[in-house]
């Protein structure tokens, strides 16, 4: 299994609270990774880490053996030109049209001639089912349209990583579906190496070649999608089983709580 | 239990350690303003040219039938005040040079910035709080787009452009409005009227007021850009920053009004 992104000793705060407590793990090449974890364990806080917007307090964040968390912004930036990043809500620019939206990396990044671009932004877009609607603003889309022209302009620069957050997210389950499909097509053809940030079980054993699963901030487990359902863990054996987390209080502790003191 | 002195302490560390926090983010943008427009152009990052257009149409074609309503409206006001006291000395005349000499260096520029800070910052500390909301911002940067350079340096570029333009544009719609009264009203001769109004006004008057008019409008970006990247939550925090980006993009306007008066009296 060859590393693309490896992560070490990963620490983060939010004011003085720890959200990620020291993370190590790695992320293989050409395969779908899922990060896996309940509401608030942290997993989209450490997918901004992964993508570089938000800085670590400790750790190590290396794609392709290449240390992105002491780097400068133009240093940055050239990593970034190879990861796509699909946001939970496409966060597609709303003032421009789709294809627009799509040629924005190419515009920025290259210097293609502007019909080449056009010729570009139309593959993509045949890529993601959405040809015809090129001349459209993103608020006349549907939630799912919204989610593929995101990841229409995430392909603009044929990227090496495609990061993923939250893809179902809103969606219902057969426009879920067509996203994850569209994901493992992706996966086949391009062999990009593919993050997925999600609790949707579902998803997870529709894409998932590797699970790295978070709890409270601390990875409870990594290894295969075989490796994970064979799992005995109680917190994995919830997730999977969808039970609900019963918060045992002593009568003290309760009376406490509804005294307010 | 803490003394008394602690108490004090306290509470100055209170306001003073989350101003030192909005300074250092003001700062931050100050500098990230400058860098895109100033340094990057020359380091092969163009400024965008297309977009600066289309901001200038938005803040400033479209805000021309405001000003030009407003400022009518001032100028005529100006007249009539000054003329109430004028009459008493027999010199109606020198209606002409209060309203030229008073709408140039000040109330063109001041008016416009206003009418402009109203307009155009509400709709920056807007814009980009929602784009922050909706993760464009997150977005942009991802795709190795500096959201400031992307966004806020075609509205610096724009503001800077048309706030000179606009107020060249208020000072004439104000000394027509004072026209319009002395003419009318105060039976002054139109001739006479506007070789007084000639005669009063300096190079200096005008330059000195666009020169305001160019600060105001750097003033007015960067406000609206500090308030809408300031945006944590959602809808409500929109509303909230848009409204201080209104209320404190005003106020320095008037600071820096004030500063420029003062120098321009002393240094011209």
């Amino acid at each position: 299994m060859e590393k693309a992104i490896e992560v070490q000793g990963l620490v983060t705060h939010y004011g003085h609270r720890e959200i990620l407590k020291n993370l190590s793990f790695t992320i293989p090449r050409g395969m779908a990774t899922v990060i896996l974890g309940g509401s608030g364990c942290g997993k989209s806080t450490l997918l901004k880490h992964l993508i570089g917007l938000l800085k670590p307090t400790r750790g190590e964040i290396r794609f392709n053996g290449q240390d992105i968390t002491g780097m400068k912004e133009e240093e940055l930036n050239e990593v970034r030109k190879k990861m796509g990043v699909l946001f939970q809500g496409a966060a597609l620019l709303n003032s421009m049209t789709l294809a627009d939206n799509v040629a924005l990396p190419m515009r920025e990044h290259t210097k293609l001639k502007e019909s080449t671009i056009q010729i570009m932004v139309r593959m993509k877009l045949e890529l993601v089912d959405l040809s015809g609607f090129e001349n459209l603003y993103p608020s006349q889309l549907s939630g799912g349209m919204k989610k593929r022209a995101g990841l229409a302009r995430a392909m603009a620069l044929d990227p090496e990583f495609l990061f993923f957050d939250e893809p179902s997210a809103g969606l219902d389950p057969v426009t879920a579906a067509g996203l994850d499909e569209l994901i493992l097509k992706l996966k086949d053809v391009f062999k990009m190496t593919i993050v997925v940030v999600t609790h949707e079980l579902p998803s997870v054993f529709m894409i998932a070649d590797y699970v790295i699963m978070l709890d409270a901030g601390e990875v409870i487990f990594k290894g295969t999608l075989d490796e994970l359902k064979a799992s005995d863990n109680t917190r994995i054996r919830m997730f999977l089983d969808r039970k609900p987390e019963r918060e045992a209080y002593s009568p003290e502790d309760y009376f406490r709580i509804i005294a307010g003191d | 239990m803490p003394s008394i002195a602690e108490n004090l302490l306290g509470l100055i560390g209170r306001r003073v350690i989350p101003l030192r926090k909005d300074i250092h983010d003001a700062s931050k943008i100050i500098n990230d303003i400058f860098y895109w427009s100033c340094i990057s152009p020359f380091k092969g990052k163009p400024i965008r040219f297309k977009a600066s257009i289309y901001e200038m149409v938005k803040a400033g074609n479209n805000a021309v039938p405001i000003i030009a309503v407003i400022s009518l409206f001032v100028g005529i006001i100006l007249a009539l005040q000054s003329a109430y006291q004028l009459k008493k000395f027999g010199a109606l005349i020198y209606v002409a040079n209060l309203v030229g000499v008073s709408i140039t260096r000040e109330l063109g520029p001041i008016l416009t910035a206003i009418i402009v800070s109203g307009r155009s910052g509400s709709a920056f500390a807007a814009e980009i709080g929602s784009m922050k909301a909706a993760e464009e911002i997150d977005a942009l940067t991802s795709m190795g787009i500096n959201p400031v350079r992307f966004i806020v340096v075609p509205k610096l570029i724009a503001l800077m452009v048309m706030l000179p333009v606009l107020t060249i544009f208020s000072d004439v719609i104000g000394i027509f409005g004072g026209f319009l009264l002395a003419v009318t009203a105060l039976d002054i001769h139109p001739y006479n009227y506007f070789q007084q109004t000639m005669n009063s006004l300096l190079i200096k008057d005008i330059m000195t007021g666009l020169i305001k008019a160019w600060a105001f409008g750097i003033v007015i970006t960067a406000v609206g850009a500090y308030q809408g990247f300031k945006v944590e939550g959602g809808a409500e925090e929109v509303g909230r920053r848009t409204t201080s980006a209104v209320v404190s993009s005003i106020f320095l306007v008037i600071v820096f009004d004030l500063f420029f008066t003062v120098l321009f009296y002393y240094f011209t």
